[in-house]
């Protein structure tokens, strides 16, 4: 298309031809006269083909310079596809702005700026739209040319989250203003489903930043757990950390990154963690606890350290008597307490394995101490050592015996060491609850306690029945029948 | 997914080229997806969903087979299953027809409901027309009733459960069970006849139904001493085997009552026992508490010791600060210090709580509502009300008449009433509020009991015109339990079934049973 010189300048100075500008509304009526101009000049040069694979949709009056006309083409080219064919229904919503400055025509716009045009037919509207636009160099105002809609994505939040229910894809891109996405978010939490909710998060966490985000879920309840467990399930601590720190729930923050402790294996290390955890925020309880964690862990490795090495050493009769299943890192406290027992039950205080050691440290109750020492000590079947633990001086010098747990578990412990029968006696003798004095006695063939108490009770019945139960000729009979003759005890049956 | 991603990358690395499919059950979910594409290896595994969504334990037991869905909702808040319990619903009205009659009660039996109905609406004319096979559909949170599923349990069933721990239907019996040197893995359902007999039977009926059992079978085999030759070839032909199936069926029960019964022995079963019913009762709390105390001491199995803790929580409103403190520290003590993380997560959800004072909960409510919109206030008040969840067990139960009351013996080899699966010292909860509410076909009545269990808003029924539904169906109830479900609670209700003349279905996110749910809460792997 030549043009003359002359010509164009009439163009240019013409007022009616205004340089084409992508504003929209206000220029409609230019717009839609330009538009029909190049219609009719286009018609000459309009190839029917339908070599790509549109549908003959009727122009129904629709100008070729149009926004419909031209996406429609776009579809074609596109390579029909399922949506391609939805959006076609869709077109309604396309809001009129002209996606081509102007095909070439005689209307064309300083046809000046373009390099070499190519006479007569649009062979296919891409050669139109590549064209018309890359041979036009000249700057053009207007909305920024990746608005052209050339795919449809357009459902609405509430079809989007009935899709991703589904499990269908769909990409969650359009949904680029703040209030588009809590919308989204909303009808999301609406539709219960855990995973559509995942999946919408997951979307604005990578296009939000994290301050807005944050500030968005903190009075979405629902939304707000799904992002937290989400983070924790991806490991991504940082974020979860800082969305803690955000909403000023301090005690989550802290447990959130003492729980970190749990994935480092190596002792030293998990220790040096622990320390660091020590100043978070926990309440006064909880921050006892982590000093005492650390402090025990502190504590084990000394003692595992230096009891590996005395057991290689070999020296040490107790290990090689009983020499270790395992080692001590990582135990509770009580077990620590027994092992302590066990093994180094006679240490002093100032040393870190000593029994009384870890008592003072962690202030372990006296009953508990007590227990896990006479486990310890009856397991060795150090029969000494327990009657030691029971045995106090009175002031007037008099020993007596006394336990903080209550005798009758004492005596359930030593006969699970296999206690001899005198150590058993003794301590059931102890137990001050009568009934359970007797029903433990007879459970563990202490006769003379059972005779004893029965006498003591004035049942001769009772007495009468245990008697069947001692060996015939035993001495323990024949004590029986003493007292069973014996004209000083009132019997009550 | 991180596993499986590292996988492919080591294969990348070493210049491996695979195909790899992984195959997502019951569905997969968008997370999973987001780390397959960050971990750059999306484009090279393949992904099928294998939707299998309902497992027939049983005749009347249907489960979903997801334990995980405990925690990822009571915990953490995480609603994903809830489509798959939709989608899992939306299929048996596809196969049985709508269900006329819904009732429900919990947050979660709320949203489940609703977003099934949705489904229900999308896929619509499925179910339309159809004649109703089920008549009632009752939907129940797990959180309804957490006394239940923590006290222990003694119907025949539950106590295996709790001894050998039934999997998908079936259990592990090891060599002391079988009397012999190898392990075996038994179905137990209703197709194990000897099972079938004993499992809702209270436990001190078993040993003498099966040795009674034993004596039968025994003349029966004696009786082949006097027949003739056609006689034996007849019974060869047809009794032996049964017989044999029989005994061998028998040997095994009887093995794993044996065992149950060491074991329970050694464990101090009656006086576990007899402190939970204290704790059920609301007498001498201080007793239970030094029990609970002792037990932590002398460290006999850390989930155990939870567990009371948690009942005693629960019967009593959250434990007083003092008792909370100490018996914490001693808990850390004999158990690891690790567990502070547990102890949290009991406490998020609301299983193991401290008493607070009134103007702690103001304290905590004032400043949580400045952060809150008036648009989000409904929502905040839904968070709010799990912070504050107050356990009013004791209430209830009076209401309810959870407590028998007894004159005389509880007969436990006829039972009068539910109360036999826990030795007629307690009802069930989750099976009263059933029994109750079918009996009204509404809620009407209970309003002061939903109140007390903290559900207001999430009581609901939904009849549609019954003329449809035939008479047959409306004596078929299909029991949701969202969170999982007790053995007790089945036995239970099939006795009230047996009772009222109902029949109960039973759809479980999963079976479960006191030590899985503490083991589902335990931080540390214990």
């Amino acid at each position: 298309m030549n043009r003359t010189k002359g010509d164009e300048e009439e163009y240019w100075n013409s007022s009616k031809f205004k340089a084409f500008t992508f504003d929209d509304e206000d220029d409609e009526l230019s717009q839609l006269k330009e538009s029909k101009r190049a219609v009719n000049s286009l018609r000459d040069f309009v190839d029917d083909d339908d070599d790509d694979d549109l549908e003959r949709v009727s122009w129904s009056g629709e100008p070729v310079g149009s926004i419909s006309w031209s996406i429609k083409e776009t579809a074609g080219n596109s390579g029909s596809t399922h949506e391609g064919r939805e959006q076609l229904k869709n077109r309604n919503s396309f809001s009129s702005y002209a996606q081509l400055p102007k095909p070439t025509s005689t209307y064309s716009l300083s046809s000046f700026f373009k390099g070499r045009t190519r006479p007569g037919s649009f062979q296919s509207l891409s050669d139109a739209l590549s064209d018309a636009p890359a041979k036009s160099y000249a700057p053009e105002l207007g909305r920024p040319k990746g608005e052209y809609r050339d795919y449809s994505n357009d459902w609405s939040p509430s079809d989007t989250v009935r899709r991703l229910r589904k499990g269908k894809v769909c990409s969650l891109e359009r949904f680029r203003s703040l209030q588009d996405k809590l919308q989204l978010l909303e009808e999301a939490v609406s539709m219960h489903d855990g995973n559509v909710i995942t999946a919408v998060l997951i979307f604005l966490k990578r296009t939000l930043s994290k301050e807005i985000l944050f500030r968005e879920l903190e009075v979405r309840q629902v939304a707000l757990r799904h992002l937290i467990h989400f983070l924790k399930e991806i490991g991504d601590q940082k974020l979860l950390l800082d969305l803690f720190r955000f909403l000023d729930r301090t005690e989550e923050l802290a447990l959130s990154h003492y729980r970190e402790h749990l994935n480092i294996q190596d002792p030293e290390t998990r220790k040096e963690f622990l320390k660091t955890c020590i100043g978070l925020p926990f309440s006064a309880e909880d921050s006892a606890h982590i000093q005492d964690h650390y402090t025990l862990l502190e504590r084990q490795i000394i003692i595992e350290a230096n009891d590996r090495h005395l057991e290689s050493a070999g020296q040490t009769e107790i290990f090689r008597k009983h020499p270790r299943k395992a080692s001590i890192l990582n135990m509770p406290l009580v077990t620590t307490l027994f092992y302590s027992c066990f093994y180094h039950y006679t240490e002093a205080e100032g040393t870190f394995s000593s029994p009384i050691n870890l008592k003072k440290t962690f202030k372990i109750p006296d009953k508990q101490y007590v227990l896990t020492a006479l486990a310890a000590r009856a397991k060795l079947r150090a029969w000494h050592d327990v009657d030691a633990l029971f045995t106090t001086k009175n002031w007037l010098g008099y020993t007596k015996k006394r336990a903080p747990i209550g005798f009758h578990r004492v005596v359930e412990i030593l006969h699970k060491n296999s206690a001899p029968v005198q150590i058993l006696q003794e301590y059931v003798n102890l137990v001050e609850d009568v009934d359970t004095k007797l029903n433990l006695a007879t459970k563990f063939k202490c006769h003379e306690v059972v005779i004893d108490t029965c006498r003591d009770l004035k049942d001769r019945q009772q007495l009468l029945a245990y008697r069947s139960k001692v060996e015939k000729g035993s001495a323990e009979e024949e004590k029986i029948d003493a007292i069973l003759c014996s004209s000083q005890i009132r019997w009550k049956n | 997914m991180r596993y499986i991603a590292n996988l492919v990358n080591a294969d990348k690395v070493a210049g491996r080229t695979r195909r790899y499919k992984v195959i997502f059950s019951p569905q997969k979910f968008y997370a999973c997806e987001m780390v397959l594409e960050e971990e750059g290896i999306f484009g090279d595994v393949s992904c099928d969903e294998w939707a299998f969504s309902l497992l027939p334990l049983d005749v009347d037991l249907l489960s979903m087979e997801l334990p995980e869905f405990f925690r990822d909702y009571f915990l953490e808040g995480d609603q994903r299953w809830i489509n798959t319990v939709a989608q899992a619903l939306h299929l048996l009205s596809t196969l049985y027809g709508p269900f006329p009659n819904c009732y429900g009660i919990g947050r979660c039996a709320k949203m489940s409901y609703e977003l099934w109905r949705r489904l229900e609406e999308e896929e619509d004319g499925e179910t339309k027309g159809r004649r109703p096979e089920i008549g009632h559909i009752f939907f129940l949170d797990r959180d309804m009733d957490f006394v239940t599923a923590l006290c222990s349990q003694v119907v025949y069933e539950g106590l295996v459960d709790d001894t050998f721990r039934i999997k998908c239907g079936s259990v592990d019996f090891g060599p002391e069970v079988t009397s012999s040197d190898k392990s075996l893995k038994v179905l137990l359902n209703a197709e194990d006849k000897v099972f079938n007999e004993i499992r809702n039977e209270h436990f001190s009926n078993v040993f003498g139904f099966l040795s009674q059992k034993a004596r039968n079978l025994q003349a029966q085999y004696d009786r082949r001493r006097g027949m003739d030759i056609k006689q034996m070839k007849n019974f060869v032909s047809q009794e032996l085997k049964g017989l044999k199936q029989e005994h061998r069926l028998l040997s095994l029960h009887i093995g794993a009552c044996e065992s149950i019964m060491k074991k329970k022995t050694k464990q101090d079963f009656q006086e576990l026992i007899k402190t939970e019913h204290a704790l059920l009762e609301g007498f001498n709390i201080r007793e239970s508490t030094s029990y609970i105390e002792e037990h932590i001491d002398r460290q006999v199995s850390p989930i155990e010791s939870l567990r009371l803790m948690c009942l005693l929580s629960i019967t009593e409103n959250g434990l007083i600060s003092k008792d909370y403190r100490s018996l914490k520290t001693q808990y850390l003590q004999s158990y690891g210090p690790e567990h502070l993380l547990t102890f949290s997560n009991l406490r998020r959800a609301g299983l193991l709580t401290e008493q607070a004072p009134g103007d702690t909960l103001t304290a905590v409510e004032s400043k949580v509502s400045k952060l809150v919109t008036d648009k989000a206030a409904g929502k905040i008040t839904d968070a709010f009300s799990s912070l504050a969840k107050r356990s009013n067990f004791r209430a209830i139960s009076k209401k309810l008449n959870l407590i028998p009351r007894v004159d005389g013996e509880y007969d436990l080899k006829v039972p009068r009433d539910m109360a036999y699966v826990f030795s007629g010292a307690y009802v069930p909860l989750s099976c009263r509020i059933i029994e109750q509410v079918l009996e009204r076909r509404s809620w009407q009545g209970l309003d002061e009991v939903v109140r007390l269990l903290n559900c207001s808003e999430f009581a609901f029924t939904d009849m549609t015109k019954e003329d449809k539904a035939s008479s047959e169906s409306l004596r078929l109830i299909l029991v949701v339990f969202l969170g999982g479900c007790t053995f007790s609670e089945i036995s239970a209700l099939r006795f009230l079934g047996r009772e009222k003349g109902y029949r109960f279905i039973f759809l479980t996110t999963a079976v479960t049973n006191s030590a899985r749910l503490m083991e589902a809460m335990s931080e540390v792997k214990a």
